[in-house]
């Protein structure tokens, strides 16, 4: 098991057509923890996610501790859901294209929670939080010890969204992994999150949700006084998941 | 020469009807129809040439596949080019560089193909070509599919996706260019898309999908000698068959799809 820093960003800068996204970001994150990125939406959360896992060009230094394998569940996929393609289809061409045996699929199948039924249902028939799962036990092909979620239940409603957060938090646990994932719940960041990272056009932090989480943070964050911060006499949210959506 | 020449033609058809249900499944699933047309056209040029001068039109037609694919390839990269405008303005040109440089006698063989005996050496390496792009479907088939779900997670998983697409794009040549002798330029694509679009109403699998638009491929072109031999003999083999596999594909939306 990786241990110490898993991850070391320095002066992080990504730009489109000359117009800056992220600018002079730096951050680090230790094994094991559960990190929550937020910010308003053009912020360049997505962005950074992509930067991470080297799928776009940017200055500055991104370090991934040496074995570290990632896993990416992406907001959404644009793939055409008429496609003739199964679940199970999807998982065996990682695996063939990782050289991993059949019997890793009914692995991840397993720890994601895909039935039998579904592995052999085509991905256009599935339901958002079956093809969300699908999607998870994907990223987890290839045992990676890093997962990046940007927004996993971005289209979903809220049970499927709750099952999916839970499922996040047991692999976490069970699996020992690394997580960063985009958020905009906020209930779910001071739940699930032991560090929170702020990506915002004025405003960046980085630490514990409970430290840097102020409101004064959030209202310079969103451009807007906080529906939601937690209370620091408490340990859980006061305010239900449903209404602590920062969007 | 000409018996077997006839018999090595005969197969090499067969055997592009093959390929052209493989590499037609993932082109249909890549929505590359128009541009499955196009790149048919491109050989248009060569065909072009090598009848004004004498010389072999697959040399002539492969030569301008072969270039004007590289040039599809460059044009898709370039972000600041919409795939359907580099695939029009290429299409127009080609059309009109191959009418203009083709004598008129050969014009039509050139469009629409012309079924004729074939050398040994033709029959061996259209052989090859095939094995080629069928060794390169299956060897690839699992990029191609993560490529065609997403390709930012294909990309994730650490495939080149700037060197598979290019790859496919010359399989895709390759079988326009076998198929470029007796189908003719326009409508060697047309082999291409029309069984896999049947294919496809038929399949709800990935495996199932490339068995079935090869046999009804393999389907339309036998069927399509058939009916030129006994009933439509003043016709050419290649709007034969293509009407062929219009009418299979016609037929298949009877059936729901699957």
């Amino acid at each position: 098991m990786t241990t110490g820093i898993i991850l070391s960003v320095q002066a992080l800068s990504i730009q489109f057509d000359n117009r800056s996204v992220i600018h002079n970001l730096s951050f680090a994150v230790d094994a094991g923890d559960n990190v929550a990125i937020i910010g308003p939406n053009g912020a360049g959360k997505t962005v950074l996610l992509k930067a991470l896992l080297g799928l776009l060009p940017f200055r500055g230094e991104v370090h991934w501790s040496p074995g570290v394998r990632l896993g990416y569940v992406p907001q959404k996929v644009a793939a055409d859901r008429q496609m003739p393609i199964r679940v199970h289809d999807l998982l065996a061409a990682k695996a063939h294209v990782l050289k991993l045996p059949p019997r890793s699929i009914d692995a991840v199948a397993t720890l994601a929670g895909l039935t039998p039924e579904v592995l052999d249902a085509s991905i256009g028939i599935i339901s958002g939080g079956q093809f969300q799962k699908a999607l998870i036990a994907f990223a987890l092909l290839g045992k990676p010890n890093v997962l990046l979620f940007d927004e996993p239940t971005a289209s979903l409603d809220e049970l499927a969204e709750e099952r999916v957060y839970e499922l996040v938090e047991r692999l976490q646990r069970e699996q020992h992994l690394t997580v960063l994932m985009v958020s905009h719940d906020l209930s779910i960041v001071y739940r699930a999150a032991n560090k929170v990272l702020c990506v915002s056009k004025d405003t960046v932090c980085f630490g514990p949700p409970r430290e840097v989480l102020t409101p004064a943070t959030l209202e310079a964050m969103y451009s807007a006084p906080p529906k939601f911060f937690l209370h620091q006499h408490g340990q859980e949210p006061e305010i239900p998941p449903a209404a602590a959506k920062h969007d | 020469m000409t018996e077997s020449g006839t018999v090595y033609s005969i197969i090499l058809a067969f055997l592009f009807a093959v390929a052209a249900g493989l590499v037609g499944s993932f082109a249909l699933m890549k929505r590359m129809i128009l541009a499955a047309d196009v790149i048919s056209h491109v050989a248009l040029p060569g065909l072009g040439l090598a009848f004004l001068f004498h010389f072999n039109p697959l040399l002539g037609g492969g030569a301008t596949l072969f270039l004007g694919t590289l040039l599809i390839w460059k044009l898709q990269r370039n972000e600041s080019f919409s795939t359907e405008v580099a695939i029009g303005v290429v299409f127009a040109g080609s059309v009109a560089i191959g009418a203009a440089l083709t004598p008129k006698e050969d014009l039509v063989d050139a469009f629409f193909g012309k079924f004729e005996p074939i050398s040994g050496f033709t029959f061996v390496i259209g052989i090859l070509a095939v094995a080629l792009i069928v060794y390169f479907i299956f060897r690839c088939k699992s990029a191609l599919i993560l490529n065609l779900f997403s390709p930012e997670l294909a990309a994730a998983t650490g495939i080149n996706l700037n060197r598979l697409n290019l790859l496919f794009l010359l399989a895709f040549s390759l079988t326009v260019l076998i198929g470029l002798r007796f189908m003719g330029a326009l409508l060697a694509g047309a082999l291409i898309i029309i069984p896999a679009a049947t294919g496809r109403r038929l399949a709800n699998s990935i495996g199932f999908f490339l068995l079935a638009s090869s046999l009804v491929s393999v389907l339309a072109v036998g069927l399509g000698f058939l009916v030129n031999t006994y009933v439509l003999r003043g016709l050419s083999l290649a709007p034969t068959i293509v009407m062929v596999s219009a009418l299979m594909f016609g037929l298949s939306l009877i059936r729901p799809k699957a």
